[in-house]
């Protein structure tokens, strides 16, 4: 072949994108330059035009072993954009082919007026593709055997149907249906689909029982209240209305809207059967008054001694051995605490367990509550982030934790961390000062500090990890001992 | 009561659930009925099959059980004491009718929701007997979304989930007042552990799914719930913080917001005007500012006058006039969160950017293909053959690049 020579080049059908890829890389490998390809399409009025330039046929000529394959981020935007009617698909395509060979990257730069055209043409035939799938109505008939099977008439803008069809395929699988459309039509019978020539309208069935019952909802979903065509139409632009059922009610619901809503605002509104009661006012919560744990739990929910309730799930009350020997105290509940309602069960709690496991402590033995019994939070994005509770809240809640602990009478409290240890204390202290010591409190009970389980998660360091680690092991194995005593 | 037929129910139980926004059909596994007994297939995305004259997506079959209800929530036209027309469907006539809908492929599938009958717990069992027989007496593989009942037996939430692709409860008001003074039987903190229920059964499925594909599902679609706006005085910021705590709180997919709308026969505790659709427009608009273009709540609130916003101009714009010292941003060299504050570029429009840029100057006309709005961009970005005046008058250029709010689509699925 003669890279210089006219050539025309034929494809199957409209929707030939395989044919033409296949025949752009042949062309590609033969050096024939875009002004020199003239493309034709089976059946397509341009047909006609393109005969002037009948020249060889590329594909009825010698076969040139085919370059390497088209780039995928070009098949991919020509496997829908050679759907589109336009007559200059092609003829875009193999232009755009033709500059990748020098300009690999081509394909991502979206401000080319070329790739730009490509684009949008895709863009159209996948819109295309999308409302067929959105605006096909089947209507029932009856088949041959006596059973049911449904038949829909579609007009679309591009030669959509085969890479259509199989969406209908797969949602309607055990449906007998066939979607009849002037350019190709297709047909499923529960196993095999079957692709034909284009029909008339006239072969479609002209109605369906159901249809009444389909026009009564879009008559009652749609609120007068917020009319808005142009919005409508922008999805559901004019030309899919001649196909639709209910496409006849749009004008007369439109037309009758703004009476409608008008007569809501001014009809007289009907009083409200009983005057709203006052959202209950949580009693005045009061801890000293609560003569058992369950009454705490009870009691709790109604708190609003400051103001975290407002944003938590719900308050997280202590749990365990009702006279347990040892107590551990935490800060706040975190994130999953908030969720479940109960402390000690996200990630810092899973530390502890590992803890208390190792020095031989059954959880289970033990009361675990915390300082401030609703979750401090900041939202950021999809997470929350937790916040320290300040001296305000942590002394709206002591009463909650002093009461858990004159109920529970534990031979030992151990704060976990310094916010604990600051509201057993009544004031706030350095840690470091606290650790390693047996302490009284007011109440008589005596209490040990170490570091909040959560400390440890946060330590990056291996070898100070690991540090960190055994002093809490050992924290915690002492404070077991002194329970036991 | 005379007994109504098929027809007449679907026209009162679908008026009854219009002021419900949701209609999404997204976020569903991918499945098809290759293979199946009956019909039905999720593509992820979800399809519109309609667009109702108000120009919202009419995607799924959506409907009440009943619209009978023992409460009496002042913003609702179902409540107790409202005089509206009632009936009610049986699960065979709701499953039927999904059927017979879907095969005609006027539906992607089912949205029910029901007023409180009986008790929180019977409401919310026919609910997931209606999903339980259509997976299983009909084999239906198309969406299916329930709305919960968060008063309910948590066991019966759980039987919901594993039928349903989507699970949503509607806090409905931004605080615990309006919600005691406009809703007497709801409670803030029964929503909210119920959100909380879900999002823990959710993650778990997840996680369960992760380590064998034959764990049971639930909700794979997630949970959402819906705002109304302009039933109380809440402001667009309280609104905006109270959905930042929900999304950050129990991993909701959305937050719909559904302006106030006047109903028929109205309770006096409220305003009877049309519904503020431009505020609804608004805060999608801030929502999406928050969720995709790395706003934080504080700066969205900034451009705001006293909590609301500019009815004129969009969030970002606002934004943008309020902090002109963050402007011009060149578009040849800007990061992409800077390219994010842009007004009129969206995330699609700077990705392509960010792309094309690596292999040519970007340059005026360049824009016309990647965006819809190079004009009203100009002020505030720097290309390769333009430049903006210094110091723009921004009451100026407010006032030119302020347009009669234009509806977005913000139905779609």
């Amino acid at each position: 072949m003669n890279a210089h020579s006219l050539r025309s080049v034929r494809l199957d059908g409209p929707a030939d994108v395989d044919g033409f890829l296949d025949r752009a890389a042949r062309l590609l490998a033969a050096g024939a330059h875009p002004e020199a390809v003239a493309w034709r399409v089976a059946g397509e009025r341009a047909e006609a035009q393109s005969d002037l330039f009948a020249g060889d046929e590329v594909r009825d000529g010698p076969l040139v072993a085919p370059a390497a394959r088209l780039p995928a981020a070009f098949r991919e935007i020509a496997a829908r954009a050679l759907l589109h009617s336009d007559a200059t698909r092609h003829a875009l395509a193999y232009r755009l082919a033709w500059r990748l060979r020098r300009a690999p990257q081509l394909m991502s730069i979206a401000t080319d007026a070329e790739v730009a055209r490509f684009a949008a043409l895709s863009k159209s035939v996948r819109r295309d593709m999308h409302k067929m799938t959105a605006f096909v109505r089947f209507r029932r008939v009856a088949a041959p055997d006596g059973g049911e099977a449904f038949v829909a008439w579609f007009e679309p803008d591009h030669h959509i149907v085969e890479a259509t069809a199989p969406f209908f395929k797969r949602r309607f699988a055990n449906m007998r249906w066939s979607i009849l459309t002037p350019r190709r039509c297709a047909h499923w019978d529960g196993a095999t689909l079957v692709l034909s020539p284009g029909a008339d309208k006239r072969n479609a069935p002209d109605g369906d029982a159901l249809e009444e019952a389909w026009r009564a909802y879009y008559a009652a979903i749609f609120n007068p209240a917020r009319l808005n065509l142009a919005a409508m139409t922008r999805e559901m632009p004019r030309k899919y209305w001649r196909n639709l059922p209910e496409a006849d009610l749009i004008a007369p619901l439109a037309r009758k809207a703004s009476a409608r809503a008008a007569d809501m605002v001014a009809a007289a509104p009907t009083p409200a059967r009983r005057s709203a009661p006052a959202a209950a006012s949580p009693s005045r919560a009061a801890a000293e008054a609560c003569g058992s744990l369950a009454e705490i739990s009870g009691a709790l929910p109604g708190c609003r001694n400051c103001d975290l309730f407002r944003h938590a799930t719900q308050v997280v009350p202590g749990e365990g051995a009702a006279h347990a020997r040892l107590a551990l105290v935490g800060e706040q509940p975190g994130d999953e605490e908030d969720l479940s309602g109960r402390p000690f069960v996200g990630p810092a709690g899973r530390v502890l367990n590992a803890a208390l496991e190792r020095v031989g402590v059954d959880r289970s033995q033990t009361f675990v509550t915390n300082a401030v019994k609703h979750f401090k939070f900041e939202p950021r994005g999809k997470k929350r982030i937790h916040k320290k509770p300040g001296a305000r809240e942590i002394a709206a809640c002591r009463g909650w934790l002093v009461r858990e602990l004159e109920l529970v009478r534990p031979r030992l409290v151990v704060a976990l961390g310094a916010t604990a240890a600051a509201s057993l204390l009544g004031k706030a202290a350095p840690l470091r000062d606290l650790r390693g010591r047996t302490i009284g409190l007011a109440n008589g009970l005596e209490m040990r500090a170490t570091v909040h389980p959560s400390y440890l998660l946060r330590i990056e360091d291996p070898d100070a990890k690991k540090a960190g680690w055994r002093a809490f092991l050992d924290d915690l194995a002492a404070a077991r001992e002194l329970s036991e005593t | 009561m005379s007994k109504l037929s098929v027809a007449e129910k679907l026209s009162v139980l679908a008026d009854a659930a219009k002021y419900d926004a949701s209609c999404a059909s997204s976020g569903a596994r991918r499945r098809d009925s290759l293979g199946g007994k009956g019909v039905g297939s999720t593509t992820g995305a979800g399809i519109c099959h309609a667009y109702a004259p108000d120009g919202r997506c009419i995607s799924l079959l959506k409907i009440l059980m009943t619209n009978y209800c023992m409460f009496d929530c002042a913003y609702c036209v179902n409540r107790i004491s409202s005089n509206v027309r009632r009936a009610r469907f049986t699960v065979e006539e709701i499953v039927a009718l999904t059927i017979d809908f879907y095969k005609r492929n006027y539906i992607e599938g089912l949205f029910l929701s029901s007023g409180i009958i009986g008790s929180p717990d019977y409401t919310m069992e026919t609910l997931a007997r209606v999903a339980q027989r259509l997976r299983e007496a009909h084999d239906f593989r198309g969406y299916i979304h329930l709305k919960t009942i968060p008063e309910a037996d948590p066991r019966l939430i759980e039987l919901a989930g594993r039928y349903a692709d989507r699970l949503s409860i509607n806090v409905e008001l931004p605080s615990e007042q309006s919600l005691g003074a406009l809703a007497p039987q709801k409670r803030m903190p029964t929503i909210r552990r119920s959100m909380a229920g879900l999002r823990l059964k959710i993650e778990d499925a997840h996680d369960a799914r992760r380590k064998s594909r034959k764990a049971p599902l639930f909700a794979p679609a997630g949970q959402s719930t819906q705002m109304i706006v302009g039933a109380d005085t809440a402001s667009d910021v309280d609104i905006l913080s109270s959905s930042a705590r929900l999304y950050a709180s129990y991993g909701l997919r959305r937050v719909y917001y559904s302006a106030f709308s006047p109903i028929p026969d109205s309770s006096s505790s409220l305003p009877s005007q049309a519904p503020p659709l431009t505020r609804e427009h608004r805060l999608y608009q801030a929502d999406w500012l928050l969720r995709y273009y790395e706003f934080s709540l504080d700066e969205v609130a900034s451009a705001t006058d006293r909590g609301m916003f500019d009815a004129a101009v969009d969030p970002k714009l606002a934004w943008a006039l309020a902090n002109p010292s963050h402007f011009p941003v060149d578009l040849n060299r800007a990061p992409r969160e800077t390219l994010l504050r842009v007004p009129g570029l969206g995330v699609r429009a700077v990705d392509r950017l960010i792309q094309a840029r690596r292999h040519t100057a970007i340059r005026l006309i360049d824009l016309d293909r990647i965006t819809r709005s190079s004009r009203k961009l100009r002020p505030f970005i720097v290309t390769a053959d333009w430049r903006p005046a210094a110091d723009p008058n921004p009451a100026l250029l407010r006032e030119k690049l302020a347009g009669a709010p234009r509806q977005l689509d913000l139905f779609a699925a």
